[in-house]
């Protein structure tokens, strides 16, 4: 089953080397990481999407623990949380009719035109993983002639924010 | 106080307490070794980058401490990767330093140019790239903090050239400060006190102690736990020597060439107590077969190792040292272990350890361990290379204290031997050291033989010479039908002669008779000695559990099966005066 881990770590030029090393080192898939800034200075936030049972998705939050880099690992899977996706779409509109179509497909997803030009006009599309995957099969019979998706960034919602799974989880067990 | 990077380097090592480099200097790293010797630390000059970092590795194994190695760029820096990860798998505490090629050549495929940093990241328990000489002192601090906290490890730093030769305003780092790495040395008491109730009522109880027990230094603390509650203890490959072989408690070492009635007590037990040990499948045969009726407690300070392999019902994260004394005072009435002692104790006796008389007409590697282990009274540091002669030196040779056996485990490395007994004799010069190789193993680092006589170094080297790659050969028969394939060493050169050339004496044994004097004779030696042992060329090691087979399936001992393929003529007599032209099959000598 696919699991949503967070990781939080110091930010340095090898860390994301590391991780992704280690993944392709254990042999555990990636469906999707994204890597970007918090609020914490020289803190990176990782989001990772990754398929796998789960004792096989807990042996990689302990291997990511050993990467010294790595303050905290979140197995977000069972957590309410707010996840997020931005895809660009390139879609062919070569008549106004198929233009008016795609339109209004753009305003039930509640998604926007950003560019639009002879032939074409492309689509910014934010959300769940899955409302993007829906509006992807949607578009393919117009004709994508371009896409790109971020991957998933998550983060869970505020009152059970905090509950760190990893090593907090191991600990957990221990007592309980 | 102004300092360039070689002295910020030089004086970290040194405040780090560094004694013994193992090393070669190089384009890039001389900068360094330009500073280097100002300081009161030893460096050995390897032949060979790999040594070093095996003569680290095991130096540091021996005295439990970190150990230093380094090369220069490029070939140098990828020479030490073996050794680094030799290193990485068996949780040995090195700091490995590379300098690279200056900052402004990075990335141009400079001359001598490796991305040593990026090779090194899986084989490491962290690694550095300097780009920053204020960062230099820091980094070092880290660096060793890191190999020698929690589990221990390699740690890679990579210098380019210029950054040693910038000049900075030193500052002596802070302490250090590393969120991101807690290990957790205490064990939960709730987790200690379930472990209790599961010992106290245990029938069949087996305790595994693993190297772990050997680097948290808790020898006592296991006696102290075994005899309070009466249980058998296991050891791995690694942990040998962590519990007395001459203890009434010693139940011998079980897995692929480990002893039978050691495999059935796994294999029949109803506790596994596994200390400081990593269920490895050398030593669990079939992981889904692997102790059916066992529950498992786990003891060990990697939180990733608990549930990797097999099983745990008890994890417990922690210091073996911290979380045994604490464990031992918790634990009330055991069961009776009698009917237990009496099954092992009929496993020993219907499963002993062949034996050979003295007067076989072939030499076999038993007869050597044995003859070994009563000149040195068992007291001796053996450092195994890898294959049969490390399983019979494992399996005859006795260990009652601790770290006195040292080999790659977790790699395998061949190799090993001579540079690891060169490190470990650094670490204890007062002890005998002797380096246990095959012919393949000893071919693969023998210019290290340099060193010791360069370095005086009294290491004493037991060549186990059966003219093969014997592991492989023993697979070649027993699972591929007897076809010898690219195994036969013939064409290896004379060894006495080789360390005469070294200024090493050596003696050549072939006969059972001959073997005490011989290592009374290289005992006796002041300096480096070599014995090459010319053993019975097609001699398999038992038991055995063959590859993906469970435990309870070991073969004891097997009929000797002759090879399906003509035994090459062995190579010429030691008698031979005038040396003969090495043919192109190497057949002659």
């Amino acid at each position: 089953m696919k699991h949503t881990l967070v990781a939080t770590m110091a930010d340095g030029p090898a860390v994301l080397n590391r991780v992704v090393s280690l993944f392709r080192q254990r042999g555990f898939a990636i469906d999707s990481l994204t890597i970007g800034k918090t609020h914490e200075p020289h803190v990176m936030r990782l989001t990772m999407v990754v398929d796998g049972s789960k004792t096989a998705v807990e042996q990689v939050v302990k291997q990511l623990y050993k990467v010294i880099e790595v303050r905290k690992v979140s197995d977000l899977t069972d957590d309410q949380t707010v996840e997020r996706e931005l895809a660009l779409i390139k879609v062919t509109s070569k008549t106004s009719a198929l233009r008016a179509e795609i339109l209004q497909m753009v305003d039930v997803y509640r998604a926007r035109v950003v560019d639009i030009a002879m032939g074409s006009l492309t689509v910014e599309v934010t959300g769940p993983a899955d409302k993007i995957d829906s509006m992807v099969s949607m578009l393919r019979p117009y004709g994508i002639k371009e896409m790109v998706r971020t991957g998933l960034v998550a983060m869970a919602r505020g009152v059970t924010a905090g509950q760190e799974k990893g090593r907090e989880a191991l600990r957990l067990r221990e007592v309980s | 106080m102004r300092l360039n990077g070689s002295q910020i380097l030089s004086r970290s090592l040194h405040e780090e307490g560094v004694e013994v480099i193992f090393g070669i200097p190089g384009g890039t790293i001389m900068p360094l070794y330009d500073e280097l010797h100002k300081h009161p630390m030893r460096h050995l000059l390897v032949r060979h980058e790999q040594a070093a970092a095996h003569m680290a590795d095991c130096y540091a194994r021996v005295k439990r401490d970190v150990g230093v190695c380094m090369g220069t760029s490029g070939p140098g820096a990828t020479n030490l990767v073996t050794g680094i990860l030799n290193a990485h798998m068996d949780s040995s505490p090195i700091v490995a330093i590379t300098v690279n090629v200056p900052s402004t050549m990075i990335g141009t495929d400079g001359f001598q140019e490796a991305d040593i940093s990026g090779i090194t990241i899986p084989v490491t328990k962290q690694n550095y790239f300097v780009r920053n000489t204020r960062d230099l002192a820091k980094v070092v601090k880290d660096a060793f903090f890191i190999a020698r906290s929690g589990r221990p490890g390699p740690v890679h730093i990579d210098i380019p050239k210029d950054v040693l030769l910038n000049e900075v305003e030193y500052h002596v780092p802070g302490p250090v400060d590393l969120p991101g790495f807690q290990p957790n040395y205490e064990g939960s008491m709730v987790q200690i006190r379930k472990a209790a109730r599961l010992i106290e009522h245990a029938k069949r109880p087996v305790i595994i102690a693993g190297q772990g027990v050997l680097i948290s230094q808790a020898t006592e603390e296991l006696i102290a736990f075994a005899e309070k509650t009466n249980i058998p203890v296991i050891n791995t490959l690694l942990g040998l020597s962590s519990f007395p072989a001459s203890h009434p408690l010693y139940n011998g070492w079980p897995g692929m060439h480990g002893y039978v009635h050691s495999s059935y007590s796994l294999d029949r037990s109803d506790l596994i107590v596994g200390i400081g040990n990593r269920f490895d499948d050398r030593f669990c045969g079939k992981f889904s077969a692997f102790a059916p009726k066992a529950k498992i407690v786990h003891i060990d300070i990697d939180p990733a190792e608990v549930g990797k392999n097999v099983r745990v019902d008890v994890p417990i994260v922690g210091d073996v040292k911290r979380v045994l004394t604490k464990l031992t005072p918790e634990i009330g009435e055991c069961e009776s272990h009698d009917e237990w002692f009496a099954q092992i104790a009929e496993w020993k006796r219907e499963f002993p350890l062949k034996q050979y008389t003295d007067d076989t007409p072939d030499l076999y590697t038993p007869q050597i361990i044995n003859a070994l282990y009563k000149a040195t009274n068992g007291e001796a540091l053996i450092v195994a290379d890898v294959g049969q002669h490390q399983m019979f030196a494992a399996q005859y040779y006795r260990f009652d204290e601790p770290r006195m056996f040292q080999t790659s485990g977790g790699l395998g490395t061949m190799g090993y031997s001579l540079p690891g007994a060169i490190g470990a004799q650094c670490a204890r010069p007062d002890k005998e050291v002797w380096a246990i190789a095959g012919d393949g193993c000893f071919q693969m680092n023998l210019q290290e033989l340099a060193v010791l006589t360069q370095e005086r170094i009294p290491v004493k080297i037991a060549v186990v010479n059966n003219g093969y790659l014997g592991m492989v050969r023993q697979w070649q028969q027993l699972f591929w039908a007897g076809n010898y394939q690219h195994v036969d060493l013939s064409g290896t050169p004379d060894y006495v002669k080789l360390a005469d050339a070294y200024g090493i004496p050596g003696w050549r044994v072939s006969a059972p008779g001959d073997v005490k004097a011989a290592i009374d004779a290289a005992r006796a030696h002041p300096g480096p000695a070599l014995i090459e042992f010319r053993v019975f060329r097609e001699e398999n090691v038992f038991p055995m559990v063959p590859s993906g087979a469970a435990l309870s399936e070991v073969i004891p001992d097997t009929p000797y099966v002759p090879a399906a393929v003509p035994t090459p003529v062995p190579v010429a007599a030691a008698s031979s005066a005038a040396p003969t032209p090495i043919t192109a099959q190497g057949g002659t000598r």
